[in-house]
């Protein structure tokens, strides 16, 4: 298990630092969260006026929904390394050393969802500046960040053990495609649940963008209800270890296939 | 003792025969090259001899431990030089192995000065700081040996090192495996399709054709098992059946027929002596030829010899040609 922690650490440095060679990457991982924002909030800013949102600001009931919204759009392409650490074989490499199998997968989970908490508090701070109030405080912040990297490694997982599966980037991009918005609109991160019709509203209880979206709205919102926040928390964590499971499954599978 | 035993390897990949009964030992100390064409099963062997294939049946063990049974032994004991070097573009050759020395469980002082001392052996220091993208193909594949020494093995594992390098470099790259092997005393597995490099490096060989060992030993014994000169006739006009009576009536028996039967081998004690004889036996006959060439046994031979095909020609994977002007 040291050896599985020790190692998954050296590999998300490794990911880390190469990431932070690549200015434009890092210039838009900040960016991008505050465009949403900003684009999401002008444009339905009077969306409160129908009802049922919680708030009269629009830009309060948006925020914490970007947070989510921001970190399952980067889980879905979260895959993406894993491929293109399959094709340089830089995978195969580590795999004729004593290497930790678990690290390999693990580390880009990990990964991810770091990147994701990093955003998150990006997200944070330019809410504050728009007029955001975080209604609980310190500690709303803490299950927002929370929340961001939940679903981020829960929705990693999958895309890793897709990415573990299929093994093409072509492949890859349709399927992140094909989830993302979706997932997106079956959930109440742009319009409150009692705008939907009926059977989106059964369809997002389902969907684990909107456990997200519901906990770290709670925690924003006043009348905070812990315990369902509590429970989305405890629902996003089971599907994290459902998902890396799955990558974990696909991992063994690949090795077979060498 | 043997560093690497090699017992009856087989592995399917679908319907594809990769591995068809693969069988060798490699002594300590040795470098033992495995010689053949693309897709003859040399790389699949080294995968499974570095655990990261695992064989249909048979069995192999390397420094004592079985990549069936201990794989997790056999990890440790290994250096792995893979042909498609793995090794991470986006990172300084440093980091790379710095990464390499923790996953092989050195401490960081010990890694520290091993990590200055290869980039050092193998000549990249000055760009040991430098993103790999930026590097030549010699100096990735030195960047590669070196990842693959980090943790002090006993045994490495070369899969085509030079393949892919321009001439210079590959004659660098020989030197520098001969001052390697000698210099962290190892036991070197290395495969190639390139017959010098098999010939300059290699203490012994063995040759792989179709997922099968076809023969094995020293080169100068496989050499010296082939006595005489091959002496290649290329007919003008195909006979053939006639060309070859005439020959085996002087003594030059026909050994093998190259290029559709275009070209007869012959292997005669003297070629330069035996040539005149040959061109009119079949002058006699009337059979036109439109080029000769007098071979002294190479490892070309050795490998016609023993597969029935022309090595170069089996390589590029196009149709039998002769290997004419080649003779050494």
């Amino acid at each position: 298990m040291m050896r599985a922690a020790s190692h998954t650490w050296w590999m998300i440095m490794r990911q880390t630092r190469n990431l932070m060679r690549e200015p434009i990457w890092i210039a838009l991982l900040l960016i991008q969260p505050m465009v949403w924002l900003v684009l999401y909030g002008q444009l339905f800013k009077n969306v409160t006026k129908l009802g049922g949102f919680g708030t009269t600001s629009y830009v309060t009931f948006l925020a914490p929904a970007i947070v989510v919204m921001n970190s399952f759009f980067g889980a879905t392409w979260s895959g993406m390394a894993m491929v293109s650490d399959l094709d340089r074989k830089f995978v195969e490499r580590f795999l004729a050393t004593p290497a930790s199998r678990l690290s390999l997968v693990l580390s880009q989970i990990v990964r991810s969802a770091l990147q994701a908490a990093l955003q998150a508090l990006v997200i944070l701070v330019v809410a504050l500046a728009l007029g955001v109030r975080v209604h609980t405080g310190v500690a709303g912040w803490a299950v927002i960040v929370l929340v961001g990297m939940l679903v981020n490694a829960a929705f990693a997982g999958v895309s890793q053990g897709l990415a573990l599966l299929t093994r093409r980037e072509a492949t890859m991009i349709t399927l992140a495609n094909f989830i993302g918005l979706p997932l997106l609109f079956l959930s109440s991160t742009l319009l409150a649940t009692s705008q939907m019709p009926h059977w989106m509203r059964v369809a997002a209880r389902l969907n684990p963008v909107n456990w997200g979206v519901e906990a770290a709205r709670a925690v924003v919102l006043p009348n905070t209800d812990w315990g369902s926040v509590g429970l989305n928390l405890v629902y996003l964590l089971i599907l994290c270890v459902v998902t890396a499971a799955f990558a974990t499954w696909t991992f063994r599978s690949y090795q077979r296939s060498l | 003792m043997e560093a690497i035993v090699v017992e009856g390897l087989e592995k399917r990949y679908g319907s594809v025969v990769a591995l068809d009964g693969v069988s060798f030992e490699v002594k300590e100390g040795e470098v033992f090259g495995l010689l053949g064409p693309n897709g003859a099963g040399k790389s699949t062997t080294v995968r499974v001899l570095v655990t990261l294939t695992k064989p249909d049946s048979g069995n192999a063990s390397v420094q004592g431990h079985s990549v069936l049974s201990d794989p997790a032994a056999v990890r440790q004991a290994i250096g792995y030089v893979p042909q498609d070097s793995g090794v991470d573009r986006y990172g300084t050759g440093r980091e790379n192995l710095m990464l390499q020395g923790r996953v092989q469980g050195l401490g960081r002082r010990d890694l520290r000065a091993r990590v200055d001392e290869l980039l050092e052996l193998v000549g990249i220091a000055d760009a040991a700081d430098r993103v790999v993208q930026g590097y030549s193909g010699g100096m990735k594949r030195r960047l590669d040996i070196a990842l693959g020494l980090i943790h002090r093995p006993r045994v490495l594992f070369l899969d085509e090192p030079t393949t892919g390098l321009d001439p210079e470099a590959r004659v660098a790259m020989w030197a520098e495996v001969t001052r390697l092997a000698e210099r962290e005393a190892l036991t070197i597995l290395l495969t190639t399709h390139y017959l010098e490099e098999a010939d300059t490096l290699a203490d012994r060989l063995a040759i792989v054709s179709q997922g099968k060992v076809v023969v094995e030993g020293t080169p100068s014994a496989l050499k010296a098992a082939l006595s005489g000169d091959a002496v290649h006739v290329e007919l003008a006009d195909g006979r053939v059946d006639d060309a070859r009576a005439a020959l085996a009536q002087i003594d030059a028996p026909v050994e093998t027929v190259l290029d559709d039967g275009k070209v007869l081998v012959s292997r005669v004690l003297d070629g330069g002596r035996a040539l005149p004889g040959i061109l009119s036996a079949l002058g006699a006959a009337g059979i036109g030829v439109s080029s000769v060439a007098v071979h002294r046994p190479s490892l070309d031979d050795v490998y016609l010899h023993y597969t029935g095909r022309a090595f170069e020609a089996e390589h590029r994977g196009a149709a039998v040609q002769p290997m004419r002007g080649r003779g050494r």
